[in-house]
């Protein structure tokens, strides 16, 4: 049944205001239930419902402001007496004294408390609690515990605008201070607002940083001087190098001259070896390494330049982006270069091109940390592209050891200071990864995921067992390893020698064999190139070999969708038909 | 009565390793010194309020009844009152 009204207005009504009248109620269509439409369902029984009787609640959160709280103390040295007597005069304090120990209530609370405490004095005098009981059994060090990491303090990065952490480094005695530099390390990305500061933060306290350094440039990196803990050097971005006193305030020292410093970012300074202590070696992309006395910073001491034609020609120079000198090894030091070389140099050769002693390559990307290991000081690490590698010294062609491709940048890393075969590294996406080869060479022993942002450098403590990082907002995480992983394990040393040994050896055999094979390639041409110039061909010109090689490809390219072709409809006969 | 208490006193006094004692009143200001610490009464008041304010913070009903501090060199201990603080410094059989 159609319920239809229908509505008919003139059309010069349109427009007019409603007027509405009141009218009756009208019956326009009364459906009458049927009970055939009944059939068309079916009964439900039983039927399920739930019921919940419970007080309705809802959830909410609140977070206060950060409490800040100060300690302060005050100290009572004298006082307390009442108005009438005189501190100072001996006779009224001792009237005083003696009236008080006549009273009443002074006796009963003396003999009360003299026997309590007598009964403490007498246990002291018993037992001493804190006896070394069970010395003599030794100490069963087989930690079954699972390899973990937690994170124990988060220094954020006080300013607004937030920049890259991008070094950081522990102070030497005790390691109760982290100094962190803070500059932005993408291309032009330094807007006006920028803090230049960088701060030296005190573990225990988050908070707010201990020391603030005002260098004049943004600083990318900064050590403290591991012979006077209250020295720190600084190389910032626009390439001049700076040295503070933590005991003279925030302002450098005194810097370098604009003239004679890189002319890039120094990306790595490191403090060398020296009967002074005050000298130190910085490192840039523009391809000069330039050591510095820093009494006298006007001008470097020494400069090279890492032409890998050992000719000292800036132009052909490989930038450096870091460093790497052990202590024992004072005369060689090594640089990892932008362009994936790690560069081995001698530092008391008598000529500048006999300086460049030999390179190593075989990575893809500019090398961020190289490290050699601390026991073993023949092995290196370097920390490049998405992979990490370790090397042998006398084995140039390709490292000894490498981790797979990770799917996101490998930004940082260093060995652990406590056992040789463990290392740390951390990526783009925020991951710090330990390694153990002796563990586990596939993977890392332990993975972790610090924070969101990406991770770019990260420090040891020279105890092994507190590490920080720092990232790109700003924020340096102090982590704590469990002891499993920075106890030496017996015979590690050992393992650790032998895998390094093995590796090496199997290195040397494959470079062997390559210069076999490449000798026999070289031999093999010349003497056809013998047999080409008797035919008269002569050298093929660049555009004769890419139209080969572009008709080589595309005869690949058809073989192959051939053979899938036969082997799609060996798979599918039916579907053929 | 004061006999008494002298030879309480002194009987603690002579005790192994005890190196001094002290009796300090309410307001902080002693009573009684066996040996030239006067500095630990009125830094040992103090605490002793804080410790006993802490306590009773954390459970109305319960009150500080003795104070130990252990220190590398010695050990204080502190028996408070209402109105008196008696201190006794001992260095522990080691």
């Amino acid at each position: 049944m159609e319920i239809v009204h229908v509505y008919t207005k003139k059309r010069n009504e349109f427009g007019r205001q409603c007027n509405f009248s009141d009218r009756p109620a009208e019956l326009h269509v009364d459906i009458l239930p049927d009970p055939s439409l009944a059939s068309n369902f079916i009964e439900r029984d039983p039927c399920d419902i739930p019921i919940q009787c419970t007080q309705e609640m809802s959830e909410h959160e609140v977070n206060t402001e950060r409490f800040e709280s100060d300690t302060r103390g005050i100290n009572h040295v004298e006082g307390g007496w009442p108005k009438d007597v005189n501190p100072q005069e001996m006779e009224q304090t001792i009237r005083f004294r003696k009236k008080v120990e006549k009273d009443e209530h002074y006796f009963s609370t003396i003999m009360q408390l003299g026997s309590n405490m007598e009964h403490c004095i007498k246990q002291n005098n018993a037992i001493n609690i804190y006896q070394e009981y069970f010395e003599e059994e030794e100490v069963v060090e087989e930690s079954e515990e699972q390899p973990s990491a937690k994170t124990i303090n988060v220094f954020r990065d006080p300013n607004e605008i937030k920049r890259t952490a991008t070094c950081l480094s522990w102070h030497p005695d005790g390691s109760c201070k982290l100094a962190v530099a803070y500059s932005s390390l993408g291309f032009q990305n330094i807007s006006p607002d920028m803090s230049y500061d960088s701060y030296i933060w005190d573990i225990e306290s988050p908070n707010k940083p201990e020391m603030t350094l005002k260098p004049v440039s943004l600083l990318v990196c900064l050590e403290y001087n591991p012979k006077d803990s209250h020295i720190l050097v600084g190389g910032s971005y626009n390439g001049q190098i700076a040295y503070w006193d933590t005991r003279k305030g925030s302002q450098p020292v005194e810097m370098s001259t604009i003239e004679h410093s890189h002319r890039d970012p120094v990306y790595k300074v490191i403090w060398l070896q020296s009967k002074t202590g005050t000298d130190t070696f910085s490192a840039s992309t523009d391809g000069q390494v330039l050591w510095w006395d820093i009494r006298k910073m006007s001008e470097p001491t020494e400069r090279l330049v890492l032409d890998p034609n050992k000719k000292g020609n800036l132009d052909n120079a490989l930038g450096a982006i870091s460093l790497e000198f052990e202590t024992t090894m004072p005369t060689k030091f090594m640089v990892g270069t932008e362009q994936g070389l790690v560069v081995s140099c001698n530092r008391k050769a008598k000529t500048p091109a006999e300086k460049i002693v030999c390179t190593y390559s075989g990575h893809h990307g500019p090398i961020y940390a190289l490290q050699r290991n601390p026991f073993f000081p023949k092995n290196f690490l370097t920390v490049a592209d998405w992979t990490a590698r370790i090397w042998s010294e006398d084995i140039k062609e390709s490292s000894i050891m490498w981790t797979k491709y990770h799917m996101a940048y490998l930004s940082d890393g260093c060995w652990s200071p406590v056992r040789p075969s463990v290392f740390f590294t951390v990526k783009m996406d925020g991951t710090l990864d330990v390694w153990d080869f002796l563990f586990k060479q596939n993977d890392p022993t332990l993975s972790l995921k610090v924070c969101d942002e990406a991770l770019y450098s990260l420090r040891v403590q020279d105890n092994g067992r507190f590490l920080a990082c720092g990232s790109q907002l700003g924020t340096a995480t102090l982590l704590e390893i469990s002891p499993g992983l920075c106890t030496l394990q017996r015979n590690e040393k050992a393992l650790a020698t032998a895998m390094f040994e093995r590796e090496t050896k199997r290195e040397k055999i494959l470079e062997a064999r390559h210069r076999e094979m490449r000798l026999k390639e070289r031999s093999r041409s010349e003497q056809s190139k013998d047999e080409d110039t008797k035919e008269g061909d002569g050298e093929e010109s660049v555009e004769e070999l890419a139209t080969r090689t572009e008709a080589e490809f595309y005869e690949i390219v058809e073989a192959e969708l051939k053979k899938r072709a036969k082997e799609q409809e060996k798979k599918d006969p039916v579907f053929q038909r | 009565m004061s006999a008494e208490v002298e030879e309480t006193l002194k009987r603690i006094q002579t005790h192994k390793g005890v190196i001094g004692t002290i009796v300090v009143n309410a307001e902080g200001n002693t009573t009684l010194i066996t040996s030239t610490k006067v500095d630990y009464a009125g830094l040992l008041h103090q605490l002793t309020m804080k410790a006993r304010s802490t306590v009773r913070d954390l459970d109305p009903q319960n009150d500080l009844t003795f104070l130990r501090i252990r220190s590398k060199k010695h050990e204080i201990m502190v028996a408070p009152d209402k109105e008196y603080l008696l201190i006794v410094i001992q260095n522990p059989s080691e």
